[in-house]
């Protein structure tokens, strides 16, 4: 009974130290973002400072995301474009466009006479009096073929010089270096975000801990007092932690604005731009995924930046 | 029980001064006692050793039943919230209220939130300041401000009370005052031991004296009879 009643009374206990230990985490995270509002010019500096350098590398992943999209509009729809030879007549161009109908490496394959397509240039270009003006139809037939979904660059390549080599075709050309080389220039890109992040990441460590470095020199005398009276370490640590975590999360919001804010200045002269390709592409933003990524790794950044200043600073001030 | 045992103590500085050179003493558990010395005898360093804020070069300290060598850097701040400190200068915080000075000691070990008013404002009221708990401590008198530091250094209610040069900013009658304050405690069972040179306040009260020389500690017997002593 009386053990009974010793053990509830220590559980009570354990749940008030847990209770109070939970009170003072809320209270040192209030405490130390009100610190941080009562300097606003210098907090405000240095939250556009880390925003600044987050939002290089995450206006480099909005911009890659958005050209790797324009890729993949492009290439879903892959063609190549067969010209057939002049002496090859229509009979002879639609027996072929049937057979490679059969092909099991096409899924749309779509012929145009030699009349058909003259008609078809009249009426784009423009150029009717010039072609009115010559004696025979300058243009060849053509058969434009689709090639199945999710081919590599490499096996396309195959397939264009397979449908090339066929006797009916003069060449086989394939709307695709293009995609390739933005390809590679996307490839390049990821790496140049990656190579920045990096560094910039680097770079909100180190303002993050010399901003906290000054802050515990700043608080000299409260170290000094609170391992008099019997602070822990992580009792002196927790609120320069919370400092640095703040001025993560704040340079982490700020760089989410300041790509907001990229975006919405570009989306106009990007609509344009589309529009006068005939295209629906606009702008993709940042995302719920991303934007969250981006205040969890200010956030983190900044603990980082606390911890390395608090590690190398408050072993020093001891109590003499 | 002792509450403080020190067994063939040396400490030497690094530059050579020989702060103790094996002392020896034991101070009882509930005792008062005064230490005494001209300055830089080594009675801050003896009061440092105590707290840990400097360590023996030779010999053993114990503090309330345990030997501090046994206690590794991270243990340290617990064995602080054991004793509770008077300082000189007073250490107290000017960017907070009286009140938040004196609730350190209990925020950092955890203390429940109903429980810190309670018990900072019977600590206050010991003192005599309850009614100065919102003021900046900046805006009180030199005595106020140690009695809020001793305020604070009983809030948490140590069985150890360690008191460095506690009168030497104040008047006579002042000082006469905190010495009260230190009696009160030591009615209740605090073990108190109080460094000072003031040896005509000493001599006025009647509790036993070690006075440091040369390195060494001597026991006189207190003054009076009226406080058993048995060194």
């Amino acid at each position: 009974m009386a053990d009974a009643q010793g053990a509830q009374r220590r559980q009570s206990r354990i749940r008030d130290m847990l209770a109070g230990w939970r009170a003072h985490h809320g209270e040192v995270a209030r405490n130390s973002f009100q610190r941080l509002l009562a300097t606003p010019v210098s907090s405000a500096m240095t939250w556009l400072v880390i925003g600044i350098a987050l939002a290089l590398p995450a206006s480099l992943y909005v911009g890659l995301i958005n050209m790797q999209a324009l890729g993949e509009a492009w290439d879903s729809t892959a063609r190549l474009s067969l010209y057939l030879k002049m002496d090859v007549d229509d009979a002879r161009g639609k027996a072929l466009a049937e057979a490679l109908r059969k092909d099991s490496e096409l899924v749309a394959v779509q012929f145009t006479d030699r009349a058909s397509a003259l008609a078809e240039f009249r009426a784009i270009s423009g150029f009717g009096d010039v072609l009115d003006g010559l004696d025979e139809n300058p243009l060849p037939a053509l058969i434009t073929v689709e090639p199945v979904a999710g081919l590599s660059a490499e096996h396309l390549g195959q397939l264009q010089q397979r449908l090339s080599a066929l006797p009916e075709v003069e060449s086989a050309q394939l709307d695709l270096e293009w995609v390739q080389r933005l390809y590679a220039l996307v490839k390049l890109g990821q790496r140049l975000a990656i190579t920045l992040a990096a560094l910039l990441a680097l770079g909100v460590i180190l303002v993050i801990g010399n901003t906290i470095r000054l802050a515990i020199e700043s608080r000299r005398d409260e170290i000094v007092v609170i391992k008099l009276v019997g602070g822990t370490d992580a009792f002196v640590r927790r609120p320069f932690l919370y400092t640095g975590l703040w001025y993560g999360v704040g340079g982490g919001l700020c760089a989410w604005l300041v790509v907001a804010i990229s975006l919405w200045v570009m989306s106009g002269p990007v609509a344009r731009l589309a529009g006068l390709y005939g295209s629906e592409f606009s702008l993709d933003g940042l995302g719920l995924v991303a934007t969250l990524l981006l205040w969890l790794s200010g956030g983190l950044l900044g603990l980082a930046g606390a911890w390395l200043a608090v590690a190398r600073h408050l072993g020093d001030i001891e109590p003499k | 029980m002792a509450m403080i045992r020190f067994d063939s103590v040396s400490k030497r500085y690094p530059e050579g001064h020989e702060a103790l050179s094996r002392a020896s003493f034991e101070i009882d558990e509930g005792q008062m006692v005064f230490l005494t010395g001209h300055s830089g005898a080594g009675k801050s360093t003896l009061l440092k050793l105590v707290m840990l804020m400097e360590r023996p070069s030779q010999g053993q300290v114990f503090v309330n039943g345990q030997n501090l060598r046994n206690i590794g850097r991270l243990k340290i701040p617990f064995l602080r919230r054991q004793i509770g400190v008077v300082f000189q200068n007073h250490q107290l915080l000017f960017d907070r209220t009286v009140f938040d000075n004196v609730a350190l000691p209990l925020i950092i070990s955890g203390c429940p939130h109903q429980e810190i008013g309670r018990r900072v404002r019977a600590a206050l009221d010991k003192v005599g300041l309850l009614d100065k708990e919102r003021n900046n401590p900046i805006t009180l008198s030199g005595g106020e401000q140690q009695r809020v530091g001793i305020a604070r250094a009983v809030v948490n209610k140590p069985p150890l009370l360690l008191a460095d040069e506690p009168t030497g900013n104040l008047d006579p009658q002042l000082a006469a005052e905190v010495m009260g304050l230190f009696q009160q405690f030591n009615q209740v069972g605090v073990t108190v031991l109080i460094a000072s040179h003031d040896i005509a306040l000493i001599k006025s009260l009647s509790y036993p004296i070690m006075s440091l020389k040369g390195g060494q500690v001597t026991r006189q017997p207190a003054t009076e009879a009226e406080v058993p002593f048995d060194g």
